[in-house]
């Protein structure tokens, strides 16, 4: 609400231009404007200086309002016999302010029409800057997200974007216009007259000094308040998700005498940071004021004196009139209030930088590398030979130029090396192969890396050492989109879209018809609980899923994968505090996926590790034990004491 | 809620009070300054007397300097005040919460609390900074500055009159529009973050299923939406601007052709026609400014009703009038309890009843939603019963000092809460003066000895907010050991162990039966591996007790209890993701 909130944030914000010249993200999304916008642009800046220009017409019409039209009225009395001004003549007045209307009409056109070009260009500018952004979030690899916090990332679009909404709609304009009627007026006061055009000159760098001085004071102000403002907010986030616990422990008081000395730092910080933004505008009003004074003074004392020398004319050579100490009052006026207005437009400005920064920060981040040219495609068998087919028909094979390679699910890894960030190894040396249609699960404490393998071969993460194949194509020279489309997911935590349960289904394969998504819902025996939903599956689903149970979402995720009906798959069972009956209905589902496919799978469960043709057992990044549960139990190693929970810290 | 919010204002109602007095003073002398002008032209230039020229400077100077001193003034109370009441706001509100029952807890979301507490607090707080200082000085600019116009030339005056009621009328358009519009906008936003939201969270589902391009289109289409509303809004408002001018230009051209009538006519000063033009300004940006307040009055006005809501919300829990200080046992009685969350709605548990001796180990175990927390968060009064009574020792639990009732009744809840600050800090919330040793003893117990004492700085390492550094089982233990150091007579473990590998699992409840064998055990599970030996085990099934009885039983007699076993079947099987560190 932009227009409506008032800005009067003023310089409690206490930035300053030296901050500003550290940032260039602000000088390159005007770049970007002005390359996409020249011609409306330049149309804003004529605009801007014909708004500028009129309006100071218009307040100095009160000069000549008063001096060549009203007092000459007085001086020509028509005949003797009547009184003064009986016979005036209106009609040069009336001229004149016509004039004077036509004027402030094309000033007002000029304004209203660089507003609304402003809008449109602002807006645009925001509309792209958040779709480019999107955009290069959805290419970013999964280290980005990894390393950023969620809420960092949303307030890039919530708070980021929009504060350059107002640099782009109304800082820069409004900037660009106090300082064309800051020269203009200069100009004006210099013409009718030097004295006091210092007087006001005097007046107005006190004006500046002031405001300067004030702005440094408070930028201690508010960095203290925002120090303060985080303490405060970090508390009572912290405290009141834990509230449960403070009543349970009968915190209560202690939390308050804590909250009670971190508020009163607050409350005092943002005492003084807001004081100093309270008494700025009456300090800078009222050096007014007084500069106001002294022009009257000094002006009658030149005018009164009648002293003719021409440095105490103005520039044009005429000297001080009645009317011409009029107008330069007003004048005065017109200069003071734009050298608060642009310390004030600054101050925004430099305050949306931060979150410029941030923005084209987000923007300048490398892509996922994808140079795979080794692509998906759908083919058809014409006697011995595969065609590639336009239509889907639930065969695949890899595309490498113009070889068809059909796709058959085998996969290898070899030596594999891999860490979540340089120098911090996760995996050592792991090797395996996973022949089409076999069961493959990974067994092992948490952090021994059974997830961050899987993560690997739909290359979520890219390997530091080994090579992973997938039908003999190393991953690296398959297209990640096509590699990724070969792979079913399922993720230990469901995440749902907002939309309904058919839409969500069909995100695992969009041309599915609603028939073939209930089709994969029945089979992974997610039917029977979908039907239960108020709409069955035309069910609102919200983003968290609040109405669905854990176990139902992972329900859906499976019925995604099995829409999606891909030759190889990723399962992560989820671990616990799931009821038993969901569980029941997860396992077969999952058993009823899992047919007919080569599987990955982190596993949680006993018949899932007895169904599998191989487990593997993870320690600490390696895989130490490998083989069927019969043959590992006989071992009597890791396997047997992760089985038997009888293992001895 | 106005009434509710004023009372907050408490030890800063004198500033609060006195804001208005200086902005008042510093509006007249604004108003006189314009009027001295007119002075210093007419009686001084015009009538070529210097004298008077520097008998209203000086008058002119001495106000601009009183209009200084009050503005300044006014400029710090109106800070002081309207801080201290945003500060009294938020202690008001967070005294409030730490009255708040389990319910109301549920009722406001955590994150509903933090926004009441900070985005809506600052807004009241800037509404009442406006309130004290501008909605004052608006009205009384406008006032004053009208009186002094009808005091100079009353026919010439009405042109003032009609100016305002043409912007007031359009003013009154564009808010009432522009309302409207801004509310759709404001529901925009939520789709677009909506859609951002997801995708940050969901970004490893986007990324399998290769739906980036499908999410871009979505998220461009709700920007494009996005932006057509605001292109909208933006445009109306900006017909404010040459409204505003046409309307103050209007008058300028009016007031300058009447003006010059009048003074031909003699009945008006040059002087006093400059003044007037100055009022048009005044008066108008003052309208303007009015409707603004306006504004942003009925825009926070949601913020206040959110933050009076906390203020006034009547804890649905009080302590009894002659509460009971002492906990003689650890027997507790369910008699016929009845329970549902909300009033009127379904009962979460349903004639319970239970009898259990102090001393005893009871596992409680069935699946989501069968009622085990429900039932385990009455015995420490975290709920009150709908029906029926819940007694520990005997004694009735709403007859209990609640303070008492929970440090004997030592709650352990399912989700492991660890606050800021270290270890020691943390083990301390269970006894405040509980020296290292019995800290480290507490530890031992609920086996965090070993891994407290690998971390860098032992029992001083700092936990960070939300406990991010520990692993989940490494919580866990942090909070039992926690809770023990309550040295309890009833312990309520919540599927405390979930997290915990099954050999460290089976070794805690091994030291429990041996160290702590008086103390009352309440443990629930989703693994029977962790109950089995209980002395007896609760089947919950649908808030109804299915089975209470030992393992042994149970798994001949109870058709649940039999499902579950088969589930979790083979001796050892639970998790192979249980905790290693």
């Amino acid at each position: 609400m932009a227009g409506f909130q008032g800005r009067g944030r003023g310089p409690q914000s206490g930035a300053t231009l030296k901050d500003l010249r550290k940032s260039t993200s602000v000088l390159r999304l005007l770049r970007g404007m002005l390359r996409e916008h020249k011609g409306a642009l330049l149309t804003v800046v004529v605009c801007i200086v014909i708004s500028a220009v009129t309006s100071l017409a218009s307040s100095l019409f009160s000069r000549s309002l008063i001096d060549d039209y009203i007092t000459p009225m007085l001086r020509t009395p028509a005949t003797l016999f009547d009184g003064v001004g009986a016979g005036a003549d209106y009609q040069p007045l009336a001229l004149a302010l016509l004039r004077l209307g036509v004027v402030i009409l094309v000033g007002i056109i000029a304004d209203y029409a660089y507003s609304l070009i402003m809008i449109r260009i602002g807006q645009g500018t925001m509309k792209r800057l958040r779709t480019d952004t999107f955009t290069r979030m959805q290419q970013l690899p999964l280290s980005y997200f990894d390393s950023h916090s969620h809420g960092d990332l949303m307030s890039v679009y919530t708070n980021d974007i929009d504060s350059l909404r107002q640099v782009i709609g109304s800082s820069l304009p409004r900037l660009l216009q106090a300082l064309i009627t800051l020269v203009a007026t200069f100009v004006s006061m210099v013409v009718l007259s030097i004295p006091l055009t210092l007087v006001s000159l005097l007046f107005t760098v006190l004006i500046f000094l002031v405001t300067t001085r004030l702005g440094r004071r408070s930028k201690t102000y508010f960095t203290e308040r925002q120090r303060n403002l985080g303490r405060v907010n970090g508390f009572i986030e912290e405290m009141v998700t834990g509230q449960k616990v403070v009543k349970v422990y009968c915190h209560e008081q202690k939390a308050l005498d804590e909250f009670a000395v971190l508020n009163e730092d607050l409350r005092r910080s943002v005492f003084n940071a807001n004081k100093i933004g309270n008494i700025i505008m009456p300090i800078n009003s009222n050096i007014g004021n007084f500069g106001y004074v002294f022009i009257a003074i000094i002006g009658a004392v030149i005018a009164l004196g009648g002293s003719q020398a021409w440095w105490l004319g103005g520039l044009n050579g005429s000297w001080l009139t009645l009317g011409t100490i009029v107008s330069f009052l007003t004048l005065h006026k017109h200069f003071t209030r734009p050298v608060s207005q642009i310390s004030n437009e600054i101050n925004q400005i430099v305050m949306a930088a931060a979150g410029a920064d941030r923005v084209y920060a987000m923007l300048d981040e490398t892509p996922e590398v994808d140079e795979g040219r080794v692509t998906l495609t759908d083919v058809r068998r014409e006697g011995d030979r595969l065609v590639e087919s336009a239509e889907r028909t639930g065969r695949w094979a890899w595309k490498d130029g113009d070889r068809l390679v059909p796709l058959e699910g085998l996969v290898q890894l070899q030596d594999v090396d891999f860490g979540y960030v340089p120098g911090k190894q996760v995996l050592y040396d792991i090797s395996l192969t996973a022949w089409p249609g076999q069961k493959i699960a990974f067994v092992g404490g948490t952090g021994a890396g059974k997830t961050t393998i899987t993560n690997l071969i739909n290359r979520f993460y890219e390997i530091s050492d080994g090579t992973i194949t997938y039908d003999g194509f190393n991953i690296r020279d398959i297209s990640k989109a096509s590699l990724r489309r070969s792979l079913g997911i399922v993720l230990q935590e469901t995440h749902l879209f907002s939309g309904t349960v058919l839409d969500n289904i069909r995100f695992g394969r969009p041309d599915a018809t609603d028939e073939q998504c209930r089709e994969a819902a029945r089979r992974v025996c997610a039917d029977a609980f979908i039907r239960r939903l108020p709409n069955g599956y035309d069910t609102q689903l919200s983003a968290d899923g609040g109405n669905l149970s854990q176990g139902e979402r992972q329900l859906l995720a499976i019925a995604r994968a099995a829409v999606a009906d891909t030759p190889v798959l990723i399962l992560d069972e989820a671990t616990s505090s799931i009821d038993t009956r969901t569980e029941k209905m997860i396992q077969q589902g999952m058993d009823s996926l899992m047919k007919g496919r080569t599987n990955f799978i982190i596993a949680h469960r006993l018949s899932t590790v007895l169904g599998a043709d191989y487990i593997m057992v993870l320690d600490h990044g390696r895989i130490i034990e490998r083989g069927k549960h019969a043959e590992l139990l006989a071992q009597k190693g890791k396997y047997y004491e992760l089985f038997t929970g009888n293992q001895l810290t | 809620m106005f009434k509710t919010l004023l009372k907050e204002v408490r030890q800063y109602k004198m500033p609060a009070l006195l804001t208005p007095l200086w902005t008042t003073l510093e509006v007249i002398m604004g108003v006189l300054i314009p009027y001295v002008t007119a002075q210093i032209i007419d009686r001084g230039i015009q009538a070529g007397d210097l004298g008077n020229v520097y008998r209203y400077g000086a008058v002119m100077v001495g106000i601009a300097l009183l209009s200084l001193l009050f503005g300044i003034l006014a400029g710090e109370f109106a800070a002081y005040s309207s801080t201290g009441l945003a500060a009294n706001l938020r202690t008001a509100q967070y005294k409030a919460i730490q009255r708040f029952s389990f319910s109301d807890i549920d009722k406001f979301s955590t994150a509903g609390l933090v926004t009441r507490m900070t985005t809506d607090v600052s807004n009241i707080q800037s509404a009442f900074q406006m309130l004290l200082r501008t909605s004052f000085r608006a009205p009384l600019n406008m006032v004053s500055a009208l009186v002094m116009c009808f005091f100079i030339h009353a026919r010439l005056s009405i042109i003032f009159l009609i100016a305002m009621v043409v912007l007031t009328v359009f003013l009154t358009f564009l808010i009432v529009r522009a309302a409207r519009l801004f509310q759709e906008i404001f529901k925009q936003y939520d789709v677009v973050n909506g859609i951002v939201q997801e995708n940050v969270s969901a970004i490893r589902a986007v990324k399998a299923y290769v739906r980036e391009n499908q999410q871009i289109g979505l998220f461009d289409k709700a920007a494009l939406a996005l932006l057509r509303l605001n292109v909208k809004a933006e445009s109306l408002m900006a017909l404010n601007h040459p409204v505003m001018n046409l309307v103050v230009n209007g008058c300028v051209i009016a007031l300058s052709w009447w003006g010059a009538h009048f003074i031909v006519d003699g009945s008006l000063t040059t002087g006093q026609l400059t003044s007037l033009l100055s009022y048009v300004m005044t008066i108008l940006t003052s309208l303007m400014m009015l409707s603004m307040i306006f504004v942003q009055l009925t825009q926070s006005a949601a913020s206040g009703s959110r933050i009076a809501e906390v203020i006034n919300e009547v804890p649905d829990m009080q302590n009894p009038d002659n509460p009971v200080r002492t906990v003689p046992d650890g027997g507790i009685v369910f008699n016929h309890v009845y329970f549902s969350y909300k009033a009127g709605g379904d009962y979460a548990l349903e004639d319970i009843n239970l009898d259990i001796r102090p001393g005893e180990t009871i596992g409680i175990i069935g699946g989501t939603g069968s009622g085990k927390s429900s039932l385990a968060n009455l015995v420490c009064r975290l709920y009150d019963v709908s029906e029926g009574c819940v007694k520990v020792g005997g004694i009735d639990v709403r007859d209990y000092d609640m303070d008492v009732l929970r440090n004997q009744v030592a709650t352990v809840l399912q989700r492991a809460v660890l606050f800021s600050g270290t270890v020691l800090d943390n083990l301390r919330w269970g006894r405040e003066d509980a020296t290292e040793e019995e800290c480290r003893e507490a530890c031992r117990l609920a086996c965090a000895d070993e891994f407290i004492r690998e971390m860098p700085e032992g029992y001083h390492t700092r936990i960070e907010q939300g406990g991010t550094n520990v692993s989940g089982g490494q919580r866990q233990r942090l909070c039992i050991a926690r809770a023990l150091l309550k040295r309890p007579k009833v312990l309520i473990l919540d599927d405390s162990t979930s997290a915990v590998d099954t050999a460290t699992d089976a070794k805690i409840r091994d030291t429990f039966a041996r160290r702590i064998p008086g103390v009352t055990k309440l443990i629930i599970s989703q693994r029977i591996l962790s109950i089995r030996e209980a002395d007896r085990i609760l089947v919950m099934d649908d808030g109804r007790v299915s089975g209470f009885d030992t393992h042994d039983n149970l798994l001949k007699a109870n058709r649940i209890y039999q499902e579950i076993n088969e589930m979790q079947s083979g001796g050892g099987e639970g998790d192979f993701d249980g905790n290693q560190d």
